[in-house]
């Protein structure tokens, strides 16, 4: 089917072509529709990368992220070169690291070290890990020959913010989904029950839904998620969280349900349907969910980065998640202080991580919009 | 007109109830209750023990011997007969006497906040709909979106970081240092102007984002209707008629669209006043969760979610003021 990959709507297209396009089923289409919007291929590509090294982060990051390295805190990034003065052109290396006496402040400073060379190696064994839980290893992507690497540098403690930030990703990555598909549930059955039922059911769910949308979400979110108790395990406080960013999450998608089954409960199909006998449970999971799934698709693919970015935030403040647990929004703890980002800017990395990850959203989210009705235009 | 506005008034009371009632759950969050705290907090402080009496009298004034929905009454009876809404444990203060101030500051930055993002985002909505496709549409498309993907607490880290590391100043607080403290006059004010546009170009980067491209959408679907067409026919100067109608007509949505702007901007308010540390309710409020002093906590909901509540209300009648298809028909309810 390679042929028809470039442009469905090109205007000299052969009859085969056009046949193809008649038999073509609507997710065909969709598809076809949707790999013409560049910024969301983009998107799309740029968010398999980011999940990729959050899955196999053990792999891609060259330390655990607990490992510290003592006399190298506050290392600044190390460029990885290819080039020097003396031999040209070479393998890409890292000038070494040496920690140092500030005169004026006092205070030990990291320094590159122009004399020494670290080579970056690929596929070096390192410390040991199991990757995915199951598989047991110690191959990490690359490392240097000799010394540390600190791509992004280092925090106060000596770790490496690059290690830390792909075991972060897990974190942050994964509470979008999860709260998105909590979010999901609640949204098509109370949407659902709204749109279907109607009447006085219907009045009241859109009422509530009017209210939560019209509240500010941080400052509850914080009052809430402060209720917390502290001294839950890691993983207790991360469904906690998860579970309050998805309470106010629902409502957006409950909308779409609710109006996209108002308006399919009207179309002359589910008319037909009924009028041959079908069960009111055929007609909505074999003919009204398919129709809207597409939408479904698209508002929860707009609704995961502010999930993102409310466990960003939340986390940041501290009312999220704590340390041992790592997430962007735990590494931007270090970063509050107006002090720490003027002497160490690198601490905020992470900010790039989670603008990327949310614009990506975005262009997939808008892409996806645009070809969930391929029959418009 | 006036039975319209009748009506969203009557809608609004149940919505405040819910509001209070949500409040209150926050409040009443935290294992324990407040006055064990309160006299363990005063003890180890100032080594001092509260006389039964006085306990009898607190644990009387805040219903504390009774089931949380007495505690409830009591605490709503308070807020409205008597303006009281409890009592800052940590601050040892009324929680009126404490955010008085940074209340009205809150309010004024939320309300400068939305009038930036319509200054700033109608005209350009304007542009890049009647310049579709042209270079600046393109670069304010990019700025747009990179607008809506930053969330205001980071962009203000950046700035803070930008501002001191490559300029040499401090974006941080709402008044110069020797202002702080003193009483409001002319000179306070003016120095308030001068620190409060970072915050508030911060807080409304993303909804001047989410407008800009609002509006374009709405003018653009204008601009392809028939009446511009015949318009256009008749001979109608290109400049009156894109803002005798079309621009009119695009604008009437956004105004409704403060139903969710509104409370994003108090929640990105309360993100960023606590990154750059201004004296408005954010800072409070964080330490106020982070140490479970609860009734400053939960009176802050109670009056951010309101004021939000009522701002939503406000351009409700407002845009019922302007469209007439409101007022007469049945598209709001």
């Amino acid at each position: 089917m390679k042929e028809y990959k470039s442009n469905i709507f090109e205007e000299k297209i052969s009859k085969t072509e056009e046949e193809k396009i008649y038999l073509a089923s609507q997710w065909q289409l969709m598809w076809w529709k949707f790999k013409r919007h560049k910024l969301a291929m983009l998107g799309g590509w740029t968010l398999l990368i980011l999940y990729m090294l959050a899955i196999f982060c053990e792999f891609f990051a060259p330390y655990s992220p607990t490992s510290r390295f003592e006399g190298y805190e506050y290392a600044p990034p190390q460029i990885i070169r290819i080039y020097d003065k003396e031999r040209g052109f070479q393998w890409p290396f890292v000038y070494a690291l040496r920690s140092e006496m500030d005169p004026s402040t006092f205070r030990f400073k990291v320094l590159e070290d122009r004399s020494k060379k670290y080579y970056v190696k690929f596929f070096v064994r390192g410390e040991s890990y199991k990757l995915l839980g199951v598989f047991n290893s110690n191959i990490h992507l690359f490392g240097a020959d000799g010394g540390p690497i600190f791509i992004f540098g280092s925090d106060k403690l000596g770790r490496d913010l690059f290690s830390r930030i792909l075991h972060g990703a897990r974190v942050s990555l994964s509470i979008g989904l999860i709260g998105v598909f909590l979010s999901f549930i609640l949204g098509l059955i109370i949407g659902g029950i709204s749109g279907y039922l109607g009447g006085m059911i219907d009045e009241v769910i859109q009422r509530t839904i009017d209210f939560l949308i019209s509240i500010p979400t941080i400052p509850l979110w914080m009052a809430l998620s402060a209720a917390l108790p502290r001294d839950w395990p890691v993983i207790k406080t991360y469904f906690g969280i998860t579970i309050l960013l998805s309470i106010f999450g629902w409502c957006g998608l409950a909308r779409v349900v609710r109006g996209k089954l108002l308006a399919l409960r009207e179309e002359d199909f589910t008319l037909a349907a009924r009028l041959v006998g079908a069960s009111e449970w055929r007609i909505i999971t074999r003919h009204l969910l398919p129709s809207f799934a597409s939408h479904i698709i698209v508002s929860i693919t707009l609704a995961i980065p502010n999930m993102i970015l409310g466990e960003t935030s939340l986390s940041f403040l501290g009312l999220g998640l704590q340390p041992p647990a790592i997430s962007w929004g735990v590494l931007l703890q270090d970063a509050q202080k107006l002090a720490e980002i003027a002497l160490h800017p690198w601490l905020l990395i992470p900010c790039i991580f989670v603008i990327v990850t949310v614009l990506s959203f975005n262009f997939l989210g808008d892409g996806l919009r645009d070809a969930a009705d391929p029959y418009a235009r | 007109m006036l039975f319209y506005i009748l009506r969203r008034l009557f809608l609004f009371i149940p919505l405040l109830l819910v509001i209070s009632v949500i409040s209150f759950i926050v409040i009443e969050l935290p294992p324990g209750d407040f006055l064990t705290t309160y006299i363990m907090s005063l003890q180890s402080a100032t080594g001092e023990l509260l006389r039964e009496d006085e306990i009898a009298q607190l644990t009387k004034l805040y219903g504390l011997n009774q089931p949380s929905y007495v505690r409830y009454f009591i605490w709503i009876r308070n807020i409205i007969l008597h303006g009281d809404f409890g009592r800052s444990l940590q601050w040892n203060k009324k929680v009126t006497e404490l955010i008085g101030e940074r209340v009205s500051l809150t309010i004024g930055i939320s309300i400068l906040t939305t009038l930036f993002t319509w200054i700033v985002a109608v005209p350009i909505g304007i542009y890049s709909a009647v310049h579709q496709y042209s270079v600046f549409d393109y670069i304010f498309t990019v700025i747009g979106f990179i607008g809506l993907a930053t969330p205001g607490f980071l962009l203000a880290l950046v700035v803070m970081w930008i501002a001191f590391s490559y300029l040499g100043l401090s974006v941080t607080g709402l008044f110069s240092p020797e202002f702080i403290q003193a009483p409001w006059s002319i000179a306070k004010l003016l120095d308030l102007l001068k620190h409060v546009w970072v915050p508030i170009i911060i807080i409304g980067m993303s909804g001047t984002a989410g407008l800009i491209r609002t509006m374009r959408a709405n003018l653009l679907d204008e601009l392809r209707k028939q009446y511009v067409i015949t318009a256009r026919a008749k001979g109608l100067p290109e400049r009156r008629l894109l803002f005798k109608y079309p621009v009119r007509m695009a604008i009437n949505p956004l105004i409704s669209t403060i139903g969710w702007t509104l409370p994003h901007i108090v929640s990105g308010e309360t993100l960023v006043s606590i990154v750059l540390n201004l004296p408005t309710v954010g800072p409070l409020f964080l330490r106020a969760v982070m140490s479970q002093d609860m009734y400053l906590a939960g009176s802050i909901v109670l009056i951010l979610s309101s004021l939000t509540i009522i701002g939503t209300l406000i351009s409700d009648i407002l845009l019922a003021w302007v469209d007439p298809r409101i007022r007469y028909g049945g598209v709001a309810g």
